[in-house]
């Protein structure tokens, strides 16, 4: 029963950090229709941003305020150069297809090159506070409190980006875009606007992940945002491009079948059943959980 | 009108309301070429700054390439050319959110209402800063769309769906709407409310109006312009075109007695016939 608790807890750990990813992912494409493989690149940024901030930003650090500090510090920074993503690179390139791809790709490359370059390609430790390498009992399991972290975390995203859509003029206009963005143009509305916000809130998400991920891992490497990304894109295909609350399911379901699948199972087999999810999936509901509508 | 008309073609010079006003739109030479088809070859014609010109012509001739080429909203992998006026402002290579501000209303084939959102948020988005939206005169003309402002757009009806479309155009003020076949799919009992309401809006604002049932035409339309082959076949006074039943039988493919009768106006109203003239 223990090890049953402890699977679904940590399988809902990984499900947070690829909700994290796979929110912006989904809107982005659902409303500018761009396949972001810099996706990786803005958790790459959080990471290395909060790592950074924790060792020489005045006031930030590994432990209580601190570290909230620094971790603030590394979404700022994936925020910010997701938005210079979207002005500088992307926004020339609307409707160019190719072209976003070969940027994009282009871009992780390079991005994951510099981190590289500079602070090398091994893994370095994450600051975090004490208490996130500690376990809390959870019926019978030993969870540790990284990945319960990342749970609360996602959570509080996704009920935020789901206020916002709701409520906000802008979340109006991001809906109605996932849907017909063409007509949210015809009504008056420059809608680019639209995808830059969309970008600076999967850019924060993203970071958001890489900070907390740090945190679950312990470790911080360049190449890290590209192996999250792959599993993100399943979970983007699988929840409906477009929707954040078919991400949210869909990272659910990925992040307990790989969980249990790894442990019961050979360690491997549950990314291979991820994939085989995602053909099924392809071939019975092709629109995905949700289909494309951003809040359902 | 048109300066230009088809050899071979008449183009009557009778009018029935002067002509001496400025139009409010004029398109010169415009042509448009999408992936490689050259759909528009040339084609020219003014709109009257009062009242319904219509835009005729056979299923797939460019009636809707002509209406999104003037709002702007001709695909990316789309060449246009020629010039297009709206007054004294040039309106071609603008973005459309920018040319809709400037007072020009489209309201789109096929309705394009949000249907995963509500009514009420439909209009909502519609709203423009800086100016108050006119709910007043939108719910007086559609009093429906004020009972149903919690439904979702996608539950309405056809008919209320195109309420909606014309309804959240008119929430601002407009120099002139684009329609592009309102009463598609409907049935002939909403077809004729659709056509009231488009006779009550034309009191104020000019409208550049596709439409398939001669039916609606005859009722709203003063003035015609009929594509052909890329080109303006004719243009002129719209009850003069109905009248010529060779004429309507050779651009439009039907009789205009034809087009009147009951039985006619509900086929071309129908969306097994007119959903080929898509675009």
């Amino acid at each position: 029963m223990g090890t049953v608790i402890l699977l679904a807890l940590t399988g809902l750990g990984l499900a947070a950090l690829y909700f994290l990813v796979a929110s912006g992912l989904s809107l982005v494409f659902g409303l500018a229709d761009v396949l972001n493989f810099a996706h990786g690149l803005f958790l790459g940024v959080g990471a290395y941003g909060t790592w950074w901030a924790a060792g020489n930003l005045p006031g930030a650090g590994p432990d209580g305020f601190g570290f909230v500090l620094a971790v603030a510090f590394g979404v700022a920074a994936g925020t910010l150069v997701a938005i210079l993503v979207e002005l500088v690179l992307i926004r020339p390139l609307y409707s160019r297809t190719i072209e976003q791809v070969l940027v994009t790709v282009g871009l992780s490359l390079a991005g994951v090159a510099l981190l590289q370059a500079t602070w090398g390609a091994d893994a370095r430790p994450f600051p975090r506070p004490d208490w996130t390498r500690e376990v809390t009992g959870i019926l019978g399991a030993q969870v540790p409190n990284g990945g319960l972290l990342l749970i609360i975390a996602a959570v509080l995203v996704l009920g935020a980006i789901l206020a916002f859509l709701r409520w906000t003029r802008y979340g109006l206009v991001i809906r109605a875009g996932v849907e017909n963005r063409e007509m949210v143009t015809a009504l008056g509305i420059d809608v680019r606007k639209a995808f830059t916000l969309v970008f600076a809130i999967g850019g924060a998400a993203a970071a958001l992940a890489g900070a907390l991920g740090g945190v679950y891992f312990g470790t911080v490497s360049p190449g890290q945002g590209g192996s999250l990304l792959i599993f993100a894109f399943i979970v983007v295909v699988i929840g409906g491009m477009g929707s954040v609350v078919g991400s949210a399911y869909a990272a659910v379901v990925v992040g307990l079948v790989q969980q249990f699948v790894n442990y019961y199972g050979t360690s491997g087999l549950g990314d291979i059943c991820v994939v085989g999810l995602l053909a099924v999936v392809l071939l019975l509901r092709p629109q995905g959980i949700a289909g494309k509508v951003a809040t359902a | 009108m048109s300066a230009r008309s088809e050899p071979g073609l008449r183009a009557p010079q009778s009018r029935t309301e002067p002509a001496l006003l400025e139009p409010i739109l004029s398109v010169q030479d415009l042509s448009v070429r999408i992936s490689g088809l050259h759909i528009l070859q040339g084609v020219s014609f003014t709109v009257a700054p009062t009242g319904v010109t219509v835009l005729l012509g056979r299923n797939g001739v460019g009636k809707t390439t002509t209406l999104r080429a003037i709002v702007g909203l001709t695909p990316p992998a789309g060449e246009v050319r020629g010039t297009i006026r709206m007054g004294a402002q040039s309106l071609l290579a603008r973005p459309t959110h920018r040319l809709v501000r400037g007072g020009l209303g489209y309201v789109p084939e096929d309705r394009c209402v949000f249907a995963g959102l509500t009514v009420a948020e439909n209009l909502r988005l519609a709203e423009r800063r800086g100016s108050s939206p006119a709910y007043d005169k939108v719910f007086a003309l559609f009093p429906e769309l004020d009972r149903r402002g919690r439904q979702r757009a996608g539950s309405l009806s056809g008919g209320q769906q195109q309420m909606l479309a014309i309804g959240r155009v008119l929430l601002n003020g407009n120099r002139l709407l684009l329609v592009d076949e309102p009463t598609k799919g409907l049935a002939p009992k909403v077809v004729t409310e659709v056509a009231e309401v488009l006779e009550r809006v034309a009191e104020s604002v000019p409208v550049l109006l596709v439409e398939q049932n001669l039916a609606v035409v005859r009722r709203l339309a003063r003035d015609a312009v009929v594509l052909a082959a890329g080109k303006v076949a004719w243009t002129g006074d719209a009850h003069e075109l109905l009248l010529e039943t060779a004429l309507t039988k050779s651009l439009l493919g039907v009789g205009s007695a034809e087009g009147a009768s009951p039985s006619a106006r509900s086929e071309l109203a129908s969306p097994a016939v007119a959903r080929k003239d898509q675009l």
